[in-house]
């Protein structure tokens, strides 16, 4: 689609609005709506009440559906909690289809690999806009080949929880996979043959959506035997169905520690850093993610904790076992967990009460009081960075989308340290740039960027470079790193792109950092 | 005799194979205090041309950041043998790593090749090091004459593996057959005025069976050990990490060597009592293996 476009204060150029859209605000600076100057009015909703002792229990997709008053144009939203598991997704679509319902919104928390369905809804016409954190697959190359006529938008968790609650995305329907639901329509997501954690994307969407349809494998006599995830009064119906999708990819075993020597020096590095800016002492927040070099911090940090009796104050985000064992070890006084990373965290949700589930509006809208803002440390991993600090997770060497935003642009603003882990070289080709082909952090909110070769330091960060120098780390000019990579691998050549926007990057706020393009 | 002072220690010597692109561009990152390009064992036949290209243009292109480069080239009993010198010289490596020594003449001929291709290659002659790889009964039997048959010899290591081969017996987790060959290979090199590095430890999930043979090698007087996997470094380096003690008392020694010196005196004493050169070179090792540890140490 070509677009009127406008450059934000990053230099990127974004379109003024696009068509069944509408207005889109371009970015201009992480914090510029969190001076105490924006006004920010969260959508009062209407419902319709239905009549006392209504039957929620449907006795099938399609009557569930019909039920719910879906409609051609509207909006349908799932969560993506159900990981590369999830059947929850496609069963619905194919439902929709069945019903010949077109030109819907989809909205969805996060697509994965098990959504590959979506890009052929798109192509039928089911699917006419998607607002969503991440694409994979299918789905990023059917978008990044400009197959659907409305670009798609990205929102970072916390920027769909305010976006939902604003009413930029007013979902009319929301189908939640419940691993285990009672017949009075209260449902969990750590018990059940599907369990999967937490249900934290899934309450926004059970709070605002016009109607919510509960789909479930697992239908128990009200009340359910462990803490309920989303309450009966914001259920409208139950569908019973003989599988939530495939239990071996939705409960993942854990997380493991990185093998890779190149993964566990970038930890070591990253860690290392982390010690020197002298955050890692009683009371400590952290978030690490559960790739790659990520969850290896982890090991070190815990390592530390240990050694010195630290007790950290709380550990939130994706959790993993791994964290979930250091609150078990009191290594962390509390878990503030939206969405569980893999299976040997749901023992730990059930069971342990300072194992607190949050939603993602708590997690991160910025224009709450969300968690991330009182974060301390972040470790986050990216596809590229750049020598602006930039940070591009959406997009791979070859222009494609195949990559999520997540809680990446909101953890990395509301942090005191964010630490940004990627091996200089992948497949070998360099992972710094001179720009990034699509920013969804900002570099003004990345302070470190850590690689196996060397620490670079965001140069607003003085004090921090100071600290890390002080203690003999290996601090590196971010031209000077990037050079020396280049000087192994080459210089790249550059994606070729079209001018044709596909897609656009909302930052946490609203404001739009950044346009996708169709790649030639 | 040459008594060689190194210019850093050699904790760690990490083996790479020469014919991995992926793990030759990432020398520098492993943590080791030396790497060892492979172009022996590591590589099959049919790849060694490609590997010894690999490993020349690395040596040429890539940053190490102060890991010391050694090449294991192929034997002096290969075909191999001089074409590996002819490609690694000129990229200038700090040391070769001479497999299956057994005799002077095995360092002799190595070190006139070598001296040749520095000569036609403006790099100073001699300044390329040999560490002499004893992987035989009879290298242990001629270890001190191999030690001291060329200034290039900074080291000998032990070749485990090839060595239990020749005696025709199998290594244990304690590696307690190995022990007189260890001590052997430890006096000759003494003896010599070089380091003695020991062999690797195969098993790479068996980090307590390393931590036990690592500590053997501390207390024997092994300056290093080589490791077939970066994660067997750490371990490595921890067993040359000293204690808090010790490096009290090294501290100790190098303050009181330090005021003799400025005093002009000859004679160092701690406490009263006498301490003479070895044991001021020791301290000094320990200073030097307690900051590589991280120890804070402050003089």
């Amino acid at each position: 689609m070509k677009l009127d476009t406008i450059v934000n204060s990053i230099g990127r150029k974004i379109p003024r609005s696009i068509p069944g859209l509408g207005d889109l605000a371009p970015f201009d600076g992480a914090f510029a709506r969190l001076n105490g100057s924006y006004l920010w009015s969260p959508e009062a909703r209407t419902k319709k009440i239905g009549a006392f002792g209504d039957r929620k229990l449907a006795s099938n997709l399609a009557e569930a559906i019909k039920r719910s008053g879906l409609q051609d144009g509207m909006t349908i939203s799932f969560h993506h909690h159900l990981r590369n598991g999830d059947a929850v997704l496609p069963t619905i679509i194919k439902a929709i289809e069945e019903l010949g319902i077109k030109g819907l919104t989809l909205a969805p928390s996060s697509l994965t690999d098990a959504h590959e369905i979506v890009a052929d809804a798109v192509r039928r016409g089911t699917i006419a806009r998607i607002h969503t954190s991440g694409v994979r697959g299918e789905i990023g190359r059917m978008i990044s080949r400009s197959e659907m006529e409305i670009p798609v938008m990205i929102h970072s968790h916390g920027g769909r929880a305010r976006a939902i609650e604003e009413g930029r995305i007013s979902v009319n329907v929301a189908f939640l996979g419940a691993p285990t639901c009672d017949t009075m329509g209260n449902m969990t997501g750590s018990t059940g043959k599907s369990a999967c954690g937490t249900l934290g994307y899934a309450q926004i969407d059970a709070r605002n959506a016009g109607h919510v349809i509960a789909v479930t494998d697992n239908l128990v006599e009200a009340p359910l035997p462990h803490h309920i995830s989303i309450p009966q009064y914001l259920v409208d119906q139950i569908v019973l169905i003989d599988s939530l999708g495939d239990a071996s990819r939705i409960a993942s075993g854990p997380a493991r520690i990185s093998k890779n020597p190149v993964n566990l020096r970038i930890a070591e590095n990253a860690f290392d850093l982390i010690r020197a800016s002298g955050l890692l002492v009683d009371g400590c927040s952290f978030q690490v993610g559960a790739g790659g070099a990520s969850l290896a911090v982890a090991k070190y940090v815990r390592d530390y904790m240990r050694e010195s009796s630290v007790q950290g104050g709380f550990g939130i985000g994706g959790i993993t076992g791994y964290m979930a064992d250091m609150l078990g070890e009191g290594l962390f006084r509390a878990l503030f967990d939206v969405q569980s990373f893999d299976a040997a965290v749901t023992e730990s949700v059930a069971g342990h009460p300072n194992h607190v589930e949050i939603d993602a509006s708590w997690y991160a809208n910025p224009f709450r009081n969300c968690v991330v803002n009182d974060l301390d440390v972040v470790v986050l991993a990216a596809l590229d960075v750049d020598v602006d600090f930039n940070v591009d997770v959406l997009t791979g060497h070859d222009g494609i989308l195949r990559g999520a935003s997540g809680g990446h642009s909101d953890t990395a603003a509301g942090s005191k340290l964010s630490i940004i882990t990627i091996p200089s070289i992948r497949e070998g080709v360099p992972s710094i740039r001179d720009q990034v082909q699509t920013v969804v952090t900002p570099g003004e909110t990345v302070d470190a960027i850590v690689t196996e070769r060397g620490i670079c330091i965001n140069p607003r960060r003085e004090d921090l470079a100071k600290l890390a120098k002080d203690a003999g780390l290996p601090v590196k000019d971010i031209s000077r790193l990037k050079a020396e990579i280049e000087k192994m691998t080459g210089v790249p050549d550059p994606v070729e792109f079209d001018d044709e926007i596909v897609g656009v990057v909302e930052y946490r706020d609203g404001t739009i950092v950044d346009s996708i393009r169709k790649v030639r | 005799m040459t008594k060689t002072a190194r210019r850093r220690p050699r904790r760690s010597l990490l083996y790479v194979p020469g014919n991995n692109p992926a793990m030759v561009q990432n020398c520098s990152v492993y943590g080791a205090d030396g790497v060892l390009l492979d172009l022996e064992d590591a590589v099959a036949v049919t790849e060694k041309d490609a590997a010894r290209h690999l490993v020349s243009q690395a040596l040429v292109d890539l940053p190490f950041d102060g890991v010391e480069k050694v090449v294991r080239i192929n034997g002096r009993d290969t075909r191999f043998f001089e074409d590996d010198l002819k490609a690694i010289v000129p990229a200038k490596p700090d040391s070769i790593r001479l497999p299956k020594t057994e005799s002077p003449e095995d360092i002799v001929e190595a070190d006139r090749i070598i001296s040749e291709l520095e000569r036609g290659n403006d790099i100073p002659v001699g300044s390329i090091e040999i560490h002499a790889m004893l992987e035989t009964a009879l290298a242990l039997i001629n270890a001190y004459s191999i030690a001291t048959s060329s200034p290039r010899v900074t080291a000998l290591t032990l070749g485990g593996q090839d060595l239990a081969a020749d005696l025709g017996i199998a290594r244990s987790r304690e590696g307690t057959e190995l022990l007189y060959a260890r001590s052997h290979v430890i006096l000759a090199a003494k003896a010599a005025g070089k380091e003695a590095l020991d062999t690797v430890f195969t098993d790479v999930n068996d980090q307590e069976g390393l931590e036990a043979e690592c500590r053997l090698a501390v207390q024997l007087g092994f300056s290093g050990k080589a490791a077939i996997h970066p994660s067997q470094i750490g371990t490595i380096h921890r067993a040359y990490r000293p204690n808090e003690k010790k490096l009290i008392k090294a501290i100790r020694v190098v303050k009181a060597a330090k005021d003799a010196e400025a005093k002009g005196l000859g004679v160092i004493a701690v406490d009263g009592k006498m301490v003479d050169a070895p044991v001021v070179a020791q301290a000094n090792r320990t200073i030097e293996l307690a900051k590589l540890s991280g120890m804070e140490v402050s003089l």
